[in-house]
């Protein structure tokens, strides 16, 4: 009562507000969800030096930086979320933020419901992060006195850290290179360090940036294996992660927000980010040579768009539909002209269809330095 | 985990790899402690040509050791901070939920106890050398200066610590400005108070290192002993153990609430995490 005294005291004045009378300033509406991540309007702005401003283009060198535009993105605890965009997009400057690096110029952010400006100290033992290609600590060091020495600055037991140390030189297959030196690793094994250092504190929160840059493939998977492990073993570990790995992105995350010049221009599932790009179902279908039974197709009722391509060996015919369930009738059309059918798959749009429908460009045709 | 326990943990976690690193590359003993001998022994000679005191061969000595301190608390101590944003640690260090107080404190921890050895081979070596004979008045009085002095020195490293998380590179000409004048204005290898007129000595007598050295002087070469009394302090024993106090308390207070003001500042005009300015 003394919060909503001290906030409404016209309401307070009245008790209670009454059944049917709409609150205009509810505190808190039922069902409403204690986000892991939320941003509201996060606007960051970078001052160019005068010096600096020298050095670009004419129509580049402006006072200020945008890096971040009226982003707004709220996150699930439980919630494994991706950040996908082209470098400086966006997303190393939303990490630093979420993460107490850097303030933001406007907006709000809010991580585990803790403001990262005012209450930055009470969000430190919630989180980590975790940089790909970087490596941490001191090359005098072992790669389990580095973890351990990390540890320690969040307070975790001596037994528990070799606990957890244990567990993730397992996970990243350096077991073997415990009692090895730092400066004695390649570029690689460091960043697999680094990648156990952010969780052997046991975050509740981790954000993730590019994790897997610059890792083997055996590694990486290995990796990825390990996050989409690590979210579902409890409930309230939330994860974001960025990356501009395509496939990464589609296989781990829950959500992914697409972000490019610093503004947010979709968040959903990957799933709801690749069908946007798919009006009309598509598919492929292989033709033996010489048949004849795609030249009547556009006369199927439901068929939106053909194309063919005649091979020596084959005949590929894409057919979109206006529905999936054409394909019946495509199929029906075609063996009834005679023509034996090799092969028949659906075109499945994938997130880099997404990327580029929303973005008007890929992932590598723009480098922006952040 | 409270606050002191987390304080204390982060400290000894960070002190870590100063005290390893000294074991697993003991080539530091050779640079750390003949090189600096050799300066020393420079200045004895010179002493010894002008028929000086002998108790100058013993401030020289002293200010060897000491002037290993000072050295410490700039490079190791001051531009830390700016080779930890370079190397990558130092955000990893912001974010954690440990102050940033007990970090620093593992550094000079660390730093203290690594250069403690350098100045006690230096003291011991040259003593050997020179036949240097000490007569402290009081072994409690000394360890009581000594610890003052470096609670003072090291608050003042802080105080730089935070400023060069600002500074950026500029950290690197910094150091480098203050390195030699403190050298002089400290009087690492003569009595300031001989050579400089009084308001200078009292100016100087700010520098932690400057009336640290003065009061170890006046305990180890009380005025009673061999010529003693012909050699002015800037000022008495316990009125330097005082300002020591002060100093100490201000140094650390002012490391406090720069670091706070500093590091607040860095991250608005996003300076935690640039590297390499």
């Amino acid at each position: 009562m003394s919060l909503l005294k001290r906030r409404r005291p016209w309401i307070a004045r009245q008790g209670i507000v009454r059944l049917g009378t709409a609150n205009p300033f509810p505190l808190k509406t039922p069902g409403m969800i204690e986000w892991a991540i939320f941003t509201d309007r996060l606007t960051r702005v970078y001052r160019r030096p005068r010096s600096r401003r020298a050095a670009v283009p004419a129509n580049e060198a402006a006072k200020e930086l945008v890096a971040l535009d009226q982003v707004s993105l709220s996150v699930r605890p439980g919630e494994l979320f991706g950040l996908l965009g082209t470098n400086g997009a966006g997303k190393t400057t939303l990490i630093k933020i979420l993460t107490t690096l850097l303030a933001p110029t406007s907006g709000v952010a809010r991580v585990d419901g803790l403001d990262v400006v005012s209450q930055a100290a009470l969000i430190r033992p919630r989180i980590n992060m975790v940089s790909g290609g970087e490596s941490c600590g001191y090359g005098i060091l072992t790669v389990r006195e580095t973890l351990w020495l990390f540890s320690q600055l969040y307070g975790v037991s001596h037994a528990e850290a070799r606990r957890r140390i244990d567990h993730m030189l397992e996970v990243v297959s350096l077991r073997d290179r415990a009692d090895t030196k730092i400066s004695h690793l390649s570029t690689g094994l460091r960043q697999k360090v680094n990648f156990c250092r952010g969780f052997i504190t046991d975050p509740k929160i981790l954000f993730l940036d590019e994790p897997t840059v610059g890792l083997d493939v055996t590694a990486a998977r290995a990796i990825r294996a390990f996050i989409r492990d690590w979210v579902r073993e409890r409930p309230d570990r939330t994860l974001l992660l960025t990356t501009h790995y395509m496939m990464e992105a589609d296989q781990l995350c829950d959500r992914v927000a697409i972000i490019d010049r610093g503004r947010v221009l979709a968040v959903d599932t990957p799933a709801a980010l690749k069908k946007r790009v798919q009006r009309y179902p598509t598919f492929r279908i292989c033709l033996t040579p010489g048949a004849d039974g795609w030249q009547s197709l556009g006369r199927v009722p439901g068929v939106h768009q053909h194309a063919v391509t005649a091979g020596p060996t084959a005949i590929d015919l894409k057919v979109s539909l206006e529905a999936e369930a054409v394909i019946g009738d495509v199929v029906q059309q075609i063996a009834g002209s005679g023509a034996r059918i090799l092969t028949l798959h659906k075109v499945e749009p994938t997130l880099e269809d997404a990327f580029i429908e929303l973005c008007g460009h890929g992932l590598s045709d723009t480098e922006i330095g952040e | 985990m409270k606050g002191a326990a987390l304080f204390l943990r982060a400290m000894l976690a960070r002190t870590y790899p100063r005290i390893i690193g000294t074991v697993r590359m003991p080539s530091w003993l050779l640079q750390e402690t003949l090189l600096p001998l050799l300066s020393v022994s420079a200045y004895v000679f010179v002493y010894r040509a002008m028929n000086a005191p002998e108790e100058c061969t013993g401030f020289v000595l002293l200010g060897g050791a000491m002037a290993a301190f000072w050295l410490n608390v700039l490079w190791s101590m001051g531009a830390q901070l700016y080779w930890e944003r370079d190397s990558g640690n130092l955000e990893l260090y912001i974010i954690a939920p440990c102050s940033m107080m007990a970090i620093l404190g593992g550094m000079a921890l660390g730093g203290m106890l690594l250069t403690l050895t350098r100045a006690a081979v230096i003291l011991t070596a040259g003593s050997l050398l020179f036949g240097v004979r000490y007569h402290p008045s009081s072994w409690g009085m000394l360890a009581v200066v000594f610890l003052l002095t470096m609670l003072a020195l090291y608050g003042l490293g802080m105080v730089f610590a935070s400023a060069f998380l600002l500074w950026g590179r500029e950290a690197w000409h910094t150091v480098s400005l203050l390195q030699e004048p403190v050298y002089l204005l400290s009087g690492l290898n003569f009595p300031v108070r001989a050579v400089f007129p009084p308001p200078v000595a009292w100016l100087a007598s700010l520098i932690p290192l400057t009336v640290g050295m003065d009061a170890l002087r006046q305990v180890l070469f009380p005025p009673s002993q061999g010529s003693g009394p012909s050699i002015p302090y800037i000022l008495g024993l316990e009125a330097e153990l005082g300002l020591l106090a002060v100093l100490s308390l201000a140094f650390l207070f002012l490391a406090r609430y720069s670091l706070g003001h500093l590091e607040r500042r860095s991250r608005e005009e996003g300076r935690l995490t640039v590297r390499w300015q």
